[in-house]
């Protein structure tokens, strides 16, 4: 009898699982189907360069169905909901999918209609988000009239989507304001719900710090309640106002819709899975990998594609009745533009703050870890090339799942900078 | 690690303060760990408290102020209300819990 995978989303994680189980299970035991809403790959990598010209809009998106291999079937429809209790996904067209094993990849997206006031009248005119490719590109052209006042970067809540992607958009808005001239006529301010500039402390004094010799200021541990779009200010709960000419904001992210229609979801429709093997908390059969999922790791495409490789593996075992031997450890690992053609490299998982070395190759490289460098931003543009063409198409690339501690140190943390009073 | 006393509790904390074994806490305990933080416990707060206790009992994490907000149906101002300034913060603190992980 055949079995039927079937895999919810075709973005970076659907794909290279597609790509790789298509090579792993016969051809006659298995069908493999994925579902998506549209035939566009975006490469959302690029969306952070867009506002400063560095694509073209065209060199970011790619027919989703040239990734998918032969022997899959790629099922185009918006996703209604998953039935757990018959094993069928609903299509709002009314079309149903049965499976017998579901792998939930459907991602995370920026959500502005859930802040007041965000969609307001002022929404794509003074304030902006690059999550989209509709968004950066409406920036690009709010950017290109700039030319004095208070540009302010702001993160709605966690997780997000790329944490870094705030600070390299500072980082780049700062380098380009400064090429053009401009970086005396405008105020910059970084507005953040957490204490610092960065999740992870280690990384988060080094990246302060360089928003600090930037002379970008940092509102922190700001939640935002509202938009104010008359008064053009971002409003907190604790009252607190932040005035802006131009806004750059990262609206709250949250899974799929379908997600908790489907009762799959947490509070912001993730769905809970255990974070070494990926297998739901709720159902045997049933998986999310990648963004969708409630991993208390960056939601970052690193992460899905270490992730893959260990999923893929358990997925045999899990199939065959065996226990599942393989154990994810959060691995990330994530290039940040700082300008100036320059880019960090940072590496950490569950346990593991990010370290200072070399990667891949011990005290090798070619990449510096937690530093500025030439390569890095190198290593960074050249990643879409990988992407298209090794990455999705699930080719090996030669970067172990799990992360090595061999060639990297613990950088140096400033006990000065930890608090130690009361909450 | 280290150990301290409060009201005649004996409990080990870490270096800012929070209560590390969780199952050293009592709700005695919880009203003057509010009170050194200039909290008065309250049923609201303690409503807060105990769904914050509840969840990471299921969770093993430390519960966001988005996740009690919707767990309990208290709006994320009113939070804000009960335990000023740093509502995640201060929530955790109160229900000797590891403070939250600001996420990743």
């Amino acid at each position: 009898m055949t079995s039927r995978l079937v895999v919810l989303g075709a973005g970076t994680a659907g794909t290279m699982i597609v790509n790789k189980l298509r090579r792993k299970l016969p051809r006659e035991d298995w069908m493999i189907t994925v579902v998506d809403r549209d035939d566009v790959h975006p490469y959302q990598p690029g969306f952070l360069l867009l506002p400063f010209g560095r694509y073209n809009p065209q060199e970011l998106t790619r027919p989703r169905h040239e990734f998918v291999p032969d022997g899959v079937e790629l099922v185009l429809g918006e996703i209604e909901r998953v039935d757990t209790a018959a094993d069928s996904v609903h299509l709002a067209d009314g079309r149903t999918v049965d499976y017998d094993y579901l792998v939930i990849a459907t991602g995370t997206s920026p959500r502005p209609d859930q802040t007041p006031g965000m969609l307001g009248s002022e929404w794509r005119k003074s304030v902006f988000d690059f999550y989209t490719f509709e968004g950066a590109e409406a920036l690009a052209g709010a950017l290109a009239k700039f030319d004095h006042g208070r540009l302010v970067v702001h993160v709605t809540d966690m997780p997000i989507k790329c944490p870094v992607a705030p600070l390299e958009f500072t980082f780049l808005a700062e380098a380009w304001l400064r090429e053009h001239q401009l970086r005396d006529r405008v105020e910059l301010v970084f507005v953040t719900p957490l204490p610092g500039a960065f999740t992870k402390p280690v990384a988060s004094e080094q990246l302060g710090d360089m928003l600090e010799t930037r002379k970008v200021v940092v509102e922190s541990d700001f939640l935002v309640e509202s938009i104010d779009n008359e008064r053009k200010c971002l409003v907190s709960y604790d009252e607190r106002e932040v005035p802006f000419d131009l806004l750059v904001t990262v609206p709250l992210n949250m899974g799929s819709d379908f997600v908790e229609r489907s009762g799959l979801g947490d509070e912001l429709n993730y769905v809970p899975v255990d974070k070494h093997t990926f297998l739901s908390t709720a159902h045997e059969n049933v998986f999310a990998i990648g963004d969708a999922a409630n991993l208390p790791t960056s939601k970052a495409g690193s992460v899905a594609h270490f992730s893959v490789d260990v999923f893929v593996a358990n997925f045999l075992e899990h199939v065959d009745g065996q226990a599942m031997t393989g154990s994810f450890d959060g691995h990330a690992n994530c290039f940040i533009e700082s300008g100036d053609k320059k880019a960090l490299l940072i590496d950490f998982n569950y346990d593991t703050e990010p370290l200072s070395g070399t990667y891949p190759i011990p005290f090798a490289g070619p990449l510096g870890l937690l530093k500025e460098t030439r390569a890095n931003h190198l290593g960074k543009l050249a990643f879409r090339w990988i992407y298209w063409n090794i990455l999705l198409r699930g080719r090996p690339l030669p970067l172990p799942s799990n992360m090595s501690m061999a060639g990297k140190h613990p950088a140096e943390h400033d006990a000065t900078h930890t608090t130690k009073e009361l909450p | 690690m280290t150990t301290t006393t409060l009201a005649g509790h004996e409990f080990h904390i870490n270096d800012e303060g929070f209560l590390t074994v969780p199952a050293e806490w009592t709700e005695e305990l919880g009203a003057a760990l509010a009170a050194q933080i200039g909290i008065s416990m309250t049923d609201a707060h303690w409503d807060v408290v105990r769904l914050l206790r509840e969840d990471f009992a299921e969770t093993g994490e430390t519960a966001t102020l988005r996740r009690i907000s919707h767990r309990s149906g208290a709006p994320v101002k009113q939070l804000f209300t009960l335990f000023p300034q740093k509502p995640a913060k201060k929530m955790a603190y109160v229900a000797g819990l590891p403070k939250p992980h600001g996420c990743v």
